[in-house]
């Protein structure tokens, strides 16, 4: 068999790392090769060497059997090598159709001629199933759409390698079932793809060989089909990986958190609408808590009502006896609460400063690290470099790691560390593991469990059904702004969750709450 | 070694500012070269060279120095704080004007006239500041904005004021302040002779070591800076932002204030004139602050390196350039500075692609 790809010992060096080293990619015609690694372990470094952006130290490329030098995306392009990035590069003021022909334009005498272009667009997009408005700016379309515009314009290119780095990661469950039945369909037609991801489910589901590196290393490429997911994640993470759960039977203490008819409206464009109705529930000690719902039904500001980023409307909270209905964030955080927020950059850290400054984000003003107003650096750094230690943080200049610098992975893992080493009574956890690989859910999943088992509180907003189910005790479903449902993980299928979190009560109607 | 290597990053921290100087300085030389060659070079080795002529050159240099160096350091402090001050003029004029009134109408003060007034200097700044700061930190309203507005009202307020209060009506400016109101020189006219220079130079490097200290080594620094990198992350991790923002426009206000009280208390002959024109020193804290890479101790010798130009510029008379030629000279210069910062963007770009610290 030929390959219409191979990359033969590619090494990528930057200051310090080896991105790359030696790694071998070989991709059959009309196949899905997937490309499978930990954050960090150089799947993107790969993917930008062959699309020209980055030139290798070492190795050999080729295309079609040819050997090739390809010094930037044009000589990509020409290849038939199209990309779609983890994040899009579109024009976010021009229509889809005009980003579509961006750079390709059929112009005569100055004049653009659109009409010819609108015509092979809509082709293309019936004959795939990719459903996009050509008319639309791409400021107003969906994420999924952006990246239906986004394939389209390699198509539109007559790219037959397509590269698709991490394209799931921004996708809703039913976006992410639309794109993988488009690239099963793209793959029948004979276009070879390269899919960039670290969820295995994904890969199992529509790849047909997957490579896998680690830590710059070629580890090896398998037969997906014959491959277990096992298999899979221990070549990816070096060492076996245990992701089920087992929550040892513990009887909860005390509440710590009582929350009463708590409402939150908000005021959008000139209407007042309530995001969070009446919601009351109780967060005891020792056990895990999860609110379970479809994105968007309320969660987000019911966080924000208990962390005191917004106020509530009415309602009132009970931390440890205390109450903060009316407290600011300050006093929330030294009186038992931690917060991993939803969005690590928004809230989670400050790019700008470094590691050890990060992680001392609510705890400066203790007199371990400042005395008479003034910082004391070597606590801040000691501090540092024993959270680095003991959360296995990994950065390349330990405390003074610019946070913008790290991987998604140790960033998440810096805010893990900071919020559980503040030894909190309640630790509210948001999707703690959005977008990590599984070996950092792995760890943060433990670091939860932990807390629970040392009889703290842990309430838990998640979108993922499978940590919802494995990690708590007790699931709140939460449906348009209210709690429709409080159930024991024990005694439910996977299945009457997603119904419950529709909106619709599989057999009885809400039970009662608490 | 690694101290070797730490400076070494220092030092190429501002190899912009200084490209940027190059650039500018450059371009200066076309200019005199366009206006008159044949005295082209030595007058561009006048401008290089003048101010070191002779001690009163150096002490002019401190004298120039000083009030932007305060205006530098205000922008720059700003900008450290994630805010864009570009209301010193206004700041500067209405801090002048409280110095110079509390100057006038409180002789019976004494020995400690002059450090009154240079506080209300600095309260008056702080002040001109307030009402921006507030509106940012709870009205969302864009600094850059409002402090514009609040230059034009500070002007033609003081204007206004000066006219109705200590108004010299054969001069149309201010009338003189008390003796004991002026900045004493502390030797310095003896060491700088017939120069201006007095005591508030040292007021100015003072100021530099305070905003250096803030900003690098206190837990107020920390939440200020905080906020102005990441408001949100900021109010996350509990900190007061609308405080912080509040208090970095004040404290920006304070220091352009005060700038305004060392020029007018500076007993050169410096009067609030009554003309409807923003105070240049004011907007040439921008420059400083982009030449000095909002850096305190950058902002010192940048101030210094203005207030060099400036001496030197004016001895280019003795080769029969027109004043207005040193302007554009001393202005391109200023200008080119502006590209400090967009030089600093395209050197760490190209330190990134050549190998980046980022893999993904």
């Amino acid at each position: 068999m030929d390959y219409i790809i191979e990359m033969l010992g590619i090494t990528k060096e930057f200051t310090g790392i080896v991105a790359n080293d030696g790694v071998t990619l070989q991709v059959k015609k009309g196949e899905i090769h997937a490309l499978l690694g930990e954050n960090g372990a150089g799947k993107s470094t790969l993917m930008n060497v062959l699309f020209g952006l980055y030139q290798p130290e070492k190795g050999v490329i080729k295309i079609r059997g040819k050997n090739v030098n390809i010094d930037g995306p044009r000589t990509a392009n020409a290849l038939g090598i199209g990309m779609v990035h983890q994040h899009f590069m579109l024009v976010d003021t021009f229509t889809v159709l005009q980003n579509i022909v961006l750079g390709m334009e059929t112009v005569s005498g100055g004049m653009l001629h659109m009409d010819e272009a609108r015509e092979k667009v809509v082709a293309l997009s019936e004959r795939y199933g990719l459903r996009v408005d050509p008319d639309a700016l791409v400021s107003d379309i969906s994420v999924g759409m952006q990246q239906r515009v986004e394939i389209l314009k390699m198509l539109y290119r007559n790219n037959d390698i397509l590269i698709f780095d991490e394209p799931t990661a921004v996708l809703t469950p039913q976006e992410i079932g639309e794109l993988m039945h488009t690239m099963r369909g793209l793959a029948a037609e004979g276009k070879s793809l390269i899919f960039i991801t670290h969820k295995l489910n994904e890969i199992k589901e529509v790849a047909d060989r997957c490579t896998v590196l680690r830590r710059g290393k070629f580890i090896g490429v398998v037969d997906v089909a014959s491959t277990s997911k096992e298999t899979l994640s221990e070549m990816m993470v070096g060492r076996r990986v245990d992701l089920g759960i087992e929550l040892k039977p513990q009887v909860a203490g005390e509440p710590v958190l009582t929350v009463d008819k708590l409402r939150v409206s908000s005021r959008r464009q000139g209407q007042t609408k309530d995001v969070v109705k009446d919601v009351s529930f109780i967060v005891r000690k020792g056990e895990i808590v999860c609110i379970a719902g479809i994105d968007g039904n309320g969660q987000t500001e019911l966080v924000y009502a208990l962390t005191g980023l917004i106020s509530p409307d009415s309602g009132s909270l009970v931390l440890n006896g205390n109450d903060i209905t009316r407290q600011n964030i300050r006093f929330r955080n030294t009186n038992g609460l931690a917060h991993i927020p939803e969005d690590r950059h928004k809230h989670g850290l400050v790019l700008d400063y470094n590691l050890g400054e990060n992680l001392i984000l609510q705890r400066y003003f203790n007199d371990e690290f400042q005395s008479h107003g003034f910082m004391r650096r070597d606590n801040i750094i000691a501090y540092a470099n024993r959270l680095i230690e003991k959360y296995d943080i990994r950065s390349g200049q330990g405390a003074f790691t610019p946070a913008h610098s790290m991987s998604g992975g140790n960033q998440q893992k810096a805010i893990v560390a900071r919020e559980i080493d503040r030894d909190p009574d309640l630790l509210v956890a948001v999707q703690p593991t959005r977008g990590l690989d599984v070996g950092a859910i792995e760890y943060i999943h433990k670091k939860l469990v932990e807390q629970r088992d040392a009889g703290k509180a842990v309430l838990l907003i998640s979108l993922e059904l499978d940590e919802v189910m494995n990690l708590s005790d007790r699931i709140l479903v939460i449906y348009e702004g209210s709690i429709v449902a409080d159930l024991n993980p024990q005694e439910i299928t996977i299945q009457d969750l997603g119904l419950y979190m529709a909106g619709s009560a599989p057999g009885e109607v809400g039970r009662d709450v608490h | 070694m690694k101290l070797f290597s730490k400076l070494k990053t220092r030092i190429l921290g501002f190899l912009p500012s200084i490209l940027a100087i190059v650039i500018g300085l450059l371009f200066g030389l076309v200019i005199l070269l366009i206006s008159n060659p044949s005295q082209a070079m030595g007058g561009f080795s006048t401008i290089l060279t003048g101010a070191l002529h002779d001690m009163r050159s150096i002490g002019r240099v401190m004298y120039f120095a000083s009030p932007i160096i305060l205006t530098g350091l205000s922008v720059g402090f700003a900008f450290q704080t994630g805010l864009f001050n570009i209301g010193t003029p206004g700041q500067f004029i209405v801090g002048a004007f409280g110095a110079v009134i509390v100057g006038i109408k409180f002789p019976q003060l004494g020995g400690g006239h002059w450090i009154v007034a240079l506080l209300a200097s600095v309260l008056f700044g702080a002040l001109w500041a307030l009402l921006p700061g507030i509106l940012k930190a709870f009205a969302n309203v864009h600094e850059v904005i409002s402090s514009i507005m609040m230059n034009y009202i500070g002007m033609y307020l003081v204007n206004y004021l000066v006219q109705n209060t200590i108004y010299d009506r054969l001069r149309n400016q201010s009338i003189a302040v008390a003796k004991s109101a002026v900045i004493p020189k502390w030797g310095l006219d003896k060491l700088f002779p017939r120069s201006n220079v007095n005591a508030g130079f040292f007021i100015a490097i003072l100021a530099v070591i305070i905003i250096y200290i803030i900003l690098k080594k206190t837990t107020f620094g920390y939440e200020l800076k905080a906020v102005g990198f990441n408001r949100d992350a900021s109010k996350y991790g509990g900190i007061n932002e609308r405080r912080s923002i509040v208090l970095s426009m004040v404290i920006a206000g304070a220091l352009a204030g005060l700038g305004g009280g060392l020029l007018h208390l500076a007993g050169t002959g410096k009067y609030i004139e009554v003309i409807d024109v923003l105070a240049a020193e004011g907007f040439t804290g921008i420059p400083v602050a982009l030449l000095g890479m909002s850096n305190p101790i950058g902002i010192l010798f940048s101030g210094l390196f203005i207030g060099f130009l400036t001496v030197g510029g004016d001895y280019l008379q003795l080769y029969d350039f027109v004043p207005e030629v040193i302007d554009i000279i001393v202005a391109s210069i200023i200008y080119f500075s502006a590209f400090a910062l967009i030089i600093k963007d395209v050197i760490q770009r190209r330190r990134l692609r050549m190998g980046g610290e980022k893999e993904q």
